[in-house]
Protein backbone atom coordinates (compact mmCIF):
# COMPACT_ATOMS: atom_id res chain seq x y z
CA UNK A 1 0.00 0.00 0.00
CA UNK A 2 2.62 2.46 1.23
CA UNK A 3 4.02 4.08 0.01
CA UNK A 4 1.13 6.22 -1.27
CA UNK A 5 2.90 8.46 -3.59
CA UNK A 6 5.68 5.92 -4.98
CA UNK A 7 2.66 3.05 -5.68
CA UNK A 8 0.72 5.86 -7.22
CA UNK A 9 -2.07 5.85 -4.69
CA UNK A 10 -1.96 9.49 -4.74
CA UNK A 11 -0.64 11.97 -7.59
CA UNK A 12 2.74 14.12 -7.26
CA UNK A 13 0.72 16.97 -6.71
CA UNK A 14 -1.09 15.88 -3.78
CA UNK A 15 1.92 14.64 -2.34
CA UNK A 16 3.21 18.07 -2.43
CA UNK A 17 -0.01 18.92 -0.22
CA UNK A 18 1.08 16.25 2.27
CA UNK A 19 4.48 17.61 2.36
CA UNK A 20 3.33 21.15 3.36
CA UNK A 21 0.76 18.92 6.13
CA UNK A 22 3.55 16.88 7.32
CA UNK A 23 5.49 20.37 7.72
CA UNK A 24 2.85 21.80 9.84
CA UNK A 25 2.79 18.77 12.08
CA UNK A 26 6.64 18.66 12.15
CA UNK A 27 6.83 22.47 12.83
CA UNK A 28 4.34 22.53 15.65
CA UNK A 29 5.88 19.43 17.44
CA UNK A 30 9.30 20.91 17.01
CA UNK A 31 8.17 24.39 18.67
CA UNK A 32 5.99 22.66 21.65
CA UNK A 33 9.21 21.12 22.92
CA UNK A 34 10.72 24.39 22.71
CA UNK A 35 13.21 23.74 19.59
CA UNK A 36 12.47 27.21 18.91
CA UNK A 37 14.40 28.16 22.01
CA UNK A 38 18.63 28.34 21.24
CA UNK A 39 19.31 28.00 24.76
CA UNK A 40 17.40 25.41 25.47
CA UNK A 41 19.07 23.06 22.09
CA UNK A 42 22.80 24.40 22.99
CA UNK A 43 21.93 23.41 27.06
CA UNK A 44 22.22 19.81 25.34
CA UNK A 45 26.34 20.18 25.25
CA UNK A 46 26.46 21.90 28.83
CA UNK A 47 23.93 19.52 30.38
CA UNK A 48 21.32 21.83 31.77
CA UNK A 49 18.84 20.98 29.27
CA UNK A 50 19.33 17.79 27.63
CA UNK A 51 15.78 17.73 25.73
CA UNK A 52 17.14 17.65 22.37
CA UNK A 53 18.57 14.32 23.05
CA UNK A 54 15.61 13.20 24.57
CA UNK A 55 13.26 14.34 21.61
CA UNK A 56 15.85 13.56 19.43
CA UNK A 57 16.43 9.93 20.33
CA UNK A 58 12.59 9.13 20.96
CA UNK A 59 11.29 10.06 17.76
CA UNK A 60 14.32 8.23 16.26
CA UNK A 61 13.45 4.62 18.09
CA UNK A 62 9.49 5.55 17.29
CA UNK A 63 10.10 6.21 13.70
CA UNK A 64 12.14 2.95 13.58
CA UNK A 65 9.43 1.03 14.97
CA UNK A 66 7.02 2.24 13.56
CA UNK A 67 8.44 1.51 10.28
CA UNK A 68 8.94 -2.12 10.99
CA UNK A 69 5.30 -2.15 12.07
CA UNK A 70 4.40 -0.86 8.89
CA UNK A 71 6.31 -3.09 6.85
CA UNK A 72 4.94 -5.66 9.07
CA UNK A 73 1.19 -5.63 8.62
CA UNK A 74 2.11 -4.91 4.75
CA UNK A 75 1.30 -1.16 4.59
CA UNK A 76 4.81 -0.06 3.55
CA UNK A 77 6.88 -1.38 1.40
CA UNK A 78 10.90 -0.54 3.01
CA UNK A 79 12.57 -1.16 0.07
CA UNK A 80 10.49 1.86 -1.97
CA UNK A 81 11.22 4.07 1.28
CA UNK A 82 14.28 6.56 0.62
CA UNK A 83 17.80 5.92 2.11
CA UNK A 84 20.02 9.00 1.57
CA UNK A 85 23.51 7.51 -0.17
CA UNK A 86 26.25 7.74 2.23
CA UNK A 87 29.48 9.47 1.05
CA UNK A 88 31.61 8.36 4.26
CA UNK A 89 34.49 11.27 3.87
CA UNK A 90 31.78 14.55 3.30
CA UNK A 91 29.54 12.66 5.68
CA UNK A 92 31.75 13.04 8.40
CA UNK A 93 33.56 16.61 7.56
CA UNK A 94 30.25 17.78 6.55
CA UNK A 95 29.00 16.74 10.15
CA UNK A 96 31.91 18.27 11.88
CA UNK A 97 30.89 21.86 10.52
CA UNK A 98 27.65 20.92 11.26
CA UNK A 99 28.62 20.83 14.79
CA UNK A 100 31.34 23.80 15.05
CA UNK A 101 27.88 25.37 13.20
CA UNK A 102 25.38 24.04 15.78
CA UNK A 103 27.57 25.31 19.32
CA UNK A 104 28.36 28.88 17.42
CA UNK A 105 24.97 29.36 16.15
CA UNK A 106 22.81 27.51 18.36
CA UNK A 107 20.01 26.34 15.92
CA UNK A 108 20.23 23.90 12.97
CA UNK A 109 18.15 24.44 10.09
CA UNK A 110 14.58 22.91 10.75
CA UNK A 111 14.66 24.87 14.34
CA UNK A 112 16.05 27.68 13.05
CA UNK A 113 13.22 28.51 10.58
CA UNK A 114 10.85 27.28 13.60
CA UNK A 115 12.15 29.73 16.18
CA UNK A 116 11.88 32.47 13.12
CA UNK A 117 8.60 31.63 13.07
CA UNK A 118 7.90 33.18 16.69
CA UNK A 119 9.76 36.30 16.25
CA UNK A 120 13.33 34.98 17.23
CA UNK A 121 15.98 37.67 15.71
CA UNK A 122 19.06 35.44 16.47
CA UNK A 123 17.16 32.81 14.33
CA UNK A 124 17.00 34.94 11.53
CA UNK A 125 20.31 36.03 11.50
CA UNK A 126 21.49 32.06 11.19
CA UNK A 127 19.11 31.73 8.74
CA UNK A 128 20.59 34.63 6.29
CA UNK A 129 23.92 32.99 7.49
CA UNK A 130 22.83 29.26 6.12
CA UNK A 131 22.25 31.18 2.79
CA UNK A 132 25.72 32.62 2.66
CA UNK A 133 27.24 29.08 3.72
CA UNK A 134 25.09 27.30 1.00
CA UNK A 135 25.82 30.30 -1.41
CA UNK A 136 29.70 29.56 -0.98
CA UNK A 137 28.86 25.86 -0.96
CA UNK A 138 27.91 25.90 -4.40
CA UNK A 139 30.45 29.04 -5.82
CA UNK A 140 33.13 26.88 -4.60
CA UNK A 141 31.87 24.01 -5.68
CA UNK A 142 34.75 22.38 -8.24
CA UNK A 143 37.46 23.55 -5.26
CA UNK A 144 35.43 20.14 -2.84
CA UNK A 145 33.53 18.31 -5.67
CA UNK A 146 36.25 15.41 -5.66
CA UNK A 147 36.32 15.47 -1.16
CA UNK A 148 32.56 15.61 -1.19
CA UNK A 149 31.78 12.78 -3.69
CA UNK A 150 34.85 10.29 -2.66
CA UNK A 151 34.29 7.08 -0.71
CA UNK A 152 31.05 6.51 -2.22
CA UNK A 153 29.37 3.37 -0.29
CA UNK A 154 25.89 3.61 -1.80
CA UNK A 155 23.13 3.80 0.65
CA UNK A 156 23.82 1.11 3.39
CA UNK A 157 21.99 -0.13 6.36
CA UNK A 158 23.41 -0.36 9.66
CA UNK A 159 22.18 -4.10 10.40
CA UNK A 160 23.36 -4.78 7.14
CA UNK A 161 26.39 -3.66 8.13
CA UNK A 162 26.41 -5.37 11.41
CA UNK A 163 25.19 -8.39 10.10
CA UNK A 164 21.88 -8.66 12.37
CA UNK A 165 18.12 -7.83 11.29
CA UNK A 166 16.03 -4.55 11.96
CA UNK A 167 14.29 -5.16 14.87
CA UNK A 168 17.38 -6.73 16.43
CA UNK A 169 19.04 -3.53 15.84
CA UNK A 170 16.39 -1.50 16.57
CA UNK A 171 16.30 -3.48 20.33
CA UNK A 172 19.44 -2.38 20.61
CA UNK A 173 19.18 1.02 20.38
CA UNK A 174 16.37 1.39 22.16
CA UNK A 175 18.41 -0.53 25.04
CA UNK A 176 21.37 2.63 24.10
CA UNK A 177 18.92 5.15 24.01
CA UNK A 178 17.01 4.41 27.39
CA UNK A 179 20.49 4.48 29.10
CA UNK A 180 20.93 8.27 27.12
CA UNK A 181 18.11 9.42 29.06
CA UNK A 182 19.07 8.09 32.22
CA UNK A 183 22.35 10.46 31.86
CA UNK A 184 19.68 13.14 30.59
CA UNK A 185 17.39 13.38 33.68
CA UNK A 186 20.98 12.89 36.05
CA UNK A 187 22.66 15.59 33.64
CA UNK A 188 19.31 18.53 34.11
CA UNK A 189 20.09 18.05 37.69
CA UNK A 190 23.45 18.05 38.36
CA UNK A 191 24.21 21.10 35.90
CA UNK A 192 20.92 22.88 36.86
CA UNK A 193 21.54 26.60 36.50
CA UNK A 194 20.17 29.84 38.42
CA UNK A 195 19.66 31.73 35.12
CA UNK A 196 17.80 29.31 33.46
CA UNK A 197 14.13 28.04 34.32
CA UNK A 198 13.89 24.45 32.36
CA UNK A 199 10.39 23.14 30.36
CA UNK A 200 8.94 26.76 30.25
CA UNK A 201 9.85 29.65 28.69
CA UNK B 1 8.78 38.05 33.36
CA UNK B 2 6.09 39.86 34.92
CA UNK B 3 4.35 38.47 37.74
CA UNK B 4 0.70 38.30 35.57
CA UNK B 5 2.51 36.72 32.92
CA UNK B 6 2.31 32.72 33.90
CA UNK B 7 4.95 30.44 32.24
CA UNK B 8 3.76 28.16 29.54
CA UNK B 9 5.62 24.98 30.30
CA UNK B 10 6.67 23.10 26.98
CA UNK B 11 5.44 19.68 26.13
CA UNK B 12 7.20 16.52 27.86
CA UNK B 13 10.06 15.71 25.24
CA UNK B 14 9.37 12.28 25.64
CA UNK B 15 5.71 12.68 24.35
CA UNK B 16 7.32 15.10 22.01
CA UNK B 17 9.56 12.81 20.49
CA UNK B 18 6.57 10.00 19.55
CA UNK B 19 5.06 12.29 17.93
CA UNK B 20 7.92 13.88 16.04
CA UNK B 21 8.56 10.11 15.29
CA UNK B 22 4.73 10.02 14.21
CA UNK B 23 5.13 12.52 12.06
CA UNK B 24 8.13 10.39 10.35
CA UNK B 25 6.80 7.38 10.04
CA UNK B 26 3.20 9.39 8.30
CA UNK B 27 6.13 11.04 6.05
CA UNK B 28 7.69 7.78 4.91
CA UNK B 29 4.05 6.09 4.69
CA UNK B 30 2.81 8.65 2.64
CA UNK B 31 5.96 10.34 0.60
CA UNK B 32 8.16 7.27 1.03
CA UNK B 33 10.94 9.98 2.19
CA UNK B 34 11.68 11.46 5.62
CA UNK B 35 11.48 14.89 7.26
CA UNK B 36 14.32 17.58 6.18
CA UNK B 37 15.06 21.21 5.88
CA UNK B 38 18.63 22.20 4.51
CA UNK B 39 17.79 20.69 1.10
CA UNK B 40 14.79 23.43 1.07
CA UNK B 41 17.53 26.30 1.76
CA UNK B 42 19.57 24.79 -1.48
CA UNK B 43 16.75 24.94 -3.72
CA UNK B 44 15.83 29.10 -2.41
CA UNK B 45 19.61 29.61 -3.50
CA UNK B 46 19.42 27.76 -6.68
CA UNK B 47 16.07 29.63 -7.71
CA UNK B 48 17.83 32.87 -6.69
CA UNK B 49 20.47 32.60 -8.42
CA UNK B 50 19.22 31.21 -12.00
CA UNK B 51 16.90 34.13 -11.61
CA UNK B 52 19.59 37.22 -10.69
CA UNK B 53 22.18 35.24 -12.79
CA UNK B 54 21.23 33.39 -15.41
CA UNK B 55 23.65 32.99 -17.24
CA UNK B 56 26.04 31.90 -14.74
CA UNK B 57 23.68 29.40 -13.63
CA UNK B 58 24.18 27.75 -16.80
CA UNK B 59 27.85 27.77 -16.72
CA UNK B 60 28.61 27.26 -13.02
CA UNK B 61 29.50 23.24 -11.92
CA UNK B 62 26.91 23.47 -9.31
CA UNK B 63 23.86 24.94 -11.03
CA UNK B 64 24.26 22.91 -13.95
CA UNK B 65 24.47 19.59 -11.81
CA UNK B 66 21.63 20.36 -9.39
CA UNK B 67 20.07 23.38 -10.95
CA UNK B 68 16.01 23.40 -12.70
CA UNK B 69 17.44 21.56 -15.91
CA UNK B 70 17.34 18.65 -13.51
CA UNK B 71 14.69 19.07 -11.49
CA UNK B 72 14.57 16.76 -8.21
CA UNK B 73 11.31 16.30 -7.25
CA UNK B 74 12.29 15.42 -3.47
CA UNK B 75 13.41 18.74 -3.51
CA UNK B 76 10.46 20.32 -4.12
CA UNK B 77 8.74 18.28 -1.35
CA UNK B 78 11.12 19.90 0.98
CA UNK B 79 10.42 23.31 0.28
CA UNK B 80 6.77 22.40 0.75
CA UNK B 81 7.28 20.69 4.10
CA UNK B 82 9.67 24.18 5.04
CA UNK B 83 6.59 26.55 4.39
CA UNK B 84 4.40 23.97 6.88
CA UNK B 85 7.32 24.08 9.57
CA UNK B 86 6.85 27.85 9.29
CA UNK B 87 2.95 27.85 9.84
CA UNK B 88 2.85 25.06 12.35
CA UNK B 89 5.56 26.50 14.35
CA UNK B 90 3.89 29.94 14.84
CA UNK B 91 0.37 27.78 15.23
CA UNK B 92 2.37 26.72 18.55
CA UNK B 93 3.82 29.61 19.30
CA UNK B 94 0.33 31.54 18.82
CA UNK B 95 -1.22 28.89 20.75
CA UNK B 96 1.28 29.35 23.82
CA UNK B 97 1.54 32.80 23.86
CA UNK B 98 5.51 33.00 22.51
CA UNK B 99 5.26 35.47 19.72
CA UNK B 100 7.75 37.57 20.23
CA UNK B 101 10.58 39.54 18.02
CA UNK B 102 13.55 38.77 20.95
CA UNK B 103 17.37 37.81 20.80
CA UNK B 104 17.78 34.77 22.67
CA UNK B 105 21.28 34.81 24.56
CA UNK B 106 23.26 34.49 28.13
CA UNK B 107 23.34 37.13 30.16
CA UNK B 108 26.56 37.86 29.57
CA UNK B 109 27.10 38.92 26.09
CA UNK B 110 25.45 41.87 24.46
CA UNK B 111 22.69 41.30 21.48
CA UNK B 112 25.09 42.37 19.24
CA UNK B 113 27.63 39.40 19.81
CA UNK B 114 24.97 36.96 19.60
CA UNK B 115 23.94 37.74 16.17
CA UNK B 116 27.26 38.01 15.02
CA UNK B 117 27.61 34.19 16.33
CA UNK B 118 24.44 33.15 14.74
CA UNK B 119 25.10 34.60 11.47
CA UNK B 120 29.07 32.52 11.40
CA UNK B 121 27.09 29.47 12.77
CA UNK B 122 24.34 29.60 10.07
CA UNK B 123 27.24 29.90 7.37
CA UNK B 124 28.98 26.73 8.65
CA UNK B 125 25.83 24.55 9.29
CA UNK B 126 24.55 25.86 5.65
CA UNK B 127 27.55 24.53 4.37
CA UNK B 128 28.02 21.75 6.24
CA UNK B 129 24.63 20.56 5.55
CA UNK B 130 25.68 20.55 1.83
CA UNK B 131 28.67 18.94 2.17
CA UNK B 132 27.30 16.25 4.20
CA UNK B 133 24.04 15.58 2.15
CA UNK B 134 21.63 16.66 4.93
CA UNK B 135 20.96 18.20 8.08
CA UNK B 136 20.00 17.12 11.90
CA UNK B 137 16.92 16.55 10.39
CA UNK B 138 17.51 15.06 7.11
CA UNK B 139 20.97 13.35 7.44
CA UNK B 140 20.98 12.32 11.45
CA UNK B 141 17.40 11.90 12.36
CA UNK B 142 15.47 10.61 9.37
CA UNK B 143 18.79 8.52 8.67
CA UNK B 144 18.58 6.71 11.95
CA UNK B 145 15.09 6.36 11.86
CA UNK B 146 15.63 3.59 8.57
CA UNK B 147 19.10 2.48 9.93
CA UNK B 148 21.34 4.01 7.40
CA UNK B 149 24.66 3.98 8.08
CA UNK B 150 25.23 7.40 6.79
CA UNK B 151 22.58 8.76 9.12
CA UNK B 152 24.08 7.30 12.61
CA UNK B 153 27.95 8.62 11.09
CA UNK B 154 26.38 12.33 10.15
CA UNK B 155 24.55 12.19 13.76
CA UNK B 156 27.71 11.12 15.66
CA UNK B 157 29.97 13.36 13.66
CA UNK B 158 27.39 16.79 14.69
CA UNK B 159 27.21 15.87 18.03
CA UNK B 160 30.75 14.79 19.11
CA UNK B 161 32.12 18.01 17.42
CA UNK B 162 29.49 20.28 19.49
CA UNK B 163 30.36 18.82 22.20
CA UNK B 164 34.41 19.31 21.88
CA UNK B 165 33.79 22.16 21.06
CA UNK B 166 31.39 23.38 23.86
CA UNK B 167 33.98 24.60 26.32
CA UNK B 168 34.89 27.24 24.09
CA UNK B 169 31.65 28.91 23.12
CA UNK B 170 30.50 28.69 26.81
CA UNK B 171 30.32 31.66 27.23
CA UNK B 172 27.40 32.21 24.34
CA UNK B 173 25.47 30.09 26.62
CA UNK B 174 26.33 29.41 30.24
Amino acid sequence: MGPLVVNEIISAETNLFFAFIIGIGFGFVLESNGFSSSRRLAGMFYGYDTTVLKVFFTAAITGMIGLLFLSLFGWLDLSLIYVNPTFLWSAIGGGVIMGAGFILGGYCPGTSFCAASIGKLDAMAFIGGMFIGIFIFAEGYPLWEGFYKAKNLGSPLLNELIGSSRGVLTLMIIVVALAMFWVGEWSEKKFARDDYKLNQH
Amino acid sequence: MTKEHKPKKYMNPYLGGVLLGLVLVFAFWVSGRGLGASGATKSLIIAGVETVAPSHATTAPFYKEYGSAKENPLKAWLVFQMMGVVVGGFISGAIAGRLKFKVEKSPKITNKTRLIFAVIGGVLFGFGAQLGRGCTSGSALTGMAVLSVGGFVTMAAIFGTAFALAYFARKLWI
